[in-house]
């Protein structure tokens, strides 16, 4: 199970640096395959994502990719929504907790299928026309 | 300040609180939250993931002192991922500056939907 562990870390840091969910590979691994309860694997995920995320902004602010001024006000808004998810998680307890994230993945999951298939039915009509504006 | 930029300050702060809480009550999923709110704000695709990711990071590092304190997770649940994960982060962070992933999305996509409802139907 350890090379299944290494995959699994492999692959959420490929995809939580790109900004892409990797928490959700960790978190589902973790709950799929080591019974880890919801509330766990979540915090296994938030430690494992800080050194990654610290990596990621380091190499993205280099190439001077990270518009601080404009995340400043999502940053204080999100600090104040910490405590209020972390106390809702505590209140609804693990069996709600782990159908709330499944639920959540749903919604994810459906999203991102729509806008895939919504920018290949596009894109042969885009070449054909010009842009307005 | 003027109205309009007091305006999208606030519902960037709200937005931030949503991300916030998301990211507090599972322990993931806040960046795509904030992905869709920074494209809204005039960056491309690439650029609203790599922000993201800036934005997150302090929200983890404060729900994770907040979970350690607690006493939801230890040090030593999580180490042996990270190692990977670490090198995971520079080949992501790689592959994001030479193409844009949106075929890789799709594909997640269908991942999330079928583990979410794995997750629901247990």
């Amino acid at each position: 199970m350890t090379v299944a562990a290494l995959l699994a870390g492999l692959l959420s840091g490929i995809i939580g640096s790109m900004g892409l969910g990797g928490g959700t590979v960790l978190i589902i691994y973790l709950s799929f395959f080591k019974h880890e309860k919801q509330i766990t694997a979540g915090g296994i995920n938030l430690l494992f994502f800080i050194p990654i995320a610290i990596i990621s902004v380091i190499i993205y602010a280099k190439a001077k990719d990270i518009k601080w001024k404009l995340i400043i006000p999502i940053i204080i808004g999100g600090i104040i929504g910490c405590f209020i998810g972390i106390f809702l998680g505590k209140t609804i307890g693990n069996v709600w907790l782990a159908k709330a994230f499944g639920g959540f993945l749903c919604f994810l999951g459906v999203k991102e299928i729509i806008n895939t298939v919504k920018l290949y039915l596009k894109k042969p009509k885009k070449s054909g026309i010009i842009k307005k504006e | 300040m003027n109205k309009e930029k007091l305006k999208t300050t606030s519902i960037d702060i709200g937005l931030g609180a949503v991300t916030g809480m998301v990211n507090g009550l599972f322990g993931a999923g806040g960046g795509m939250i904030a992905v869709p709110l920074l494209k809204k704000r005039g960056l491309n695709q690439k650029d609203a993931q790599k922000n993201a990711v800036a934005v997150i990071l302090p929200l983890a590092v404060i729900s994770a002192v907040i979970y350690l304190i607690k006493g939801y997770v230890s040090f030593k649940d999580a180490y042996i991922y990270m190692p990977t994960g670490v090198l995971g982060a520079f080949i992501g962070t790689k592959i994001l500056s030479i193409l844009s992933p949106k075929l890789l999305k799709g594909i997640f996509g269908g991942f999330m939907l079928y583990a979410g409802i794995r997750l629901l139907l247990r």
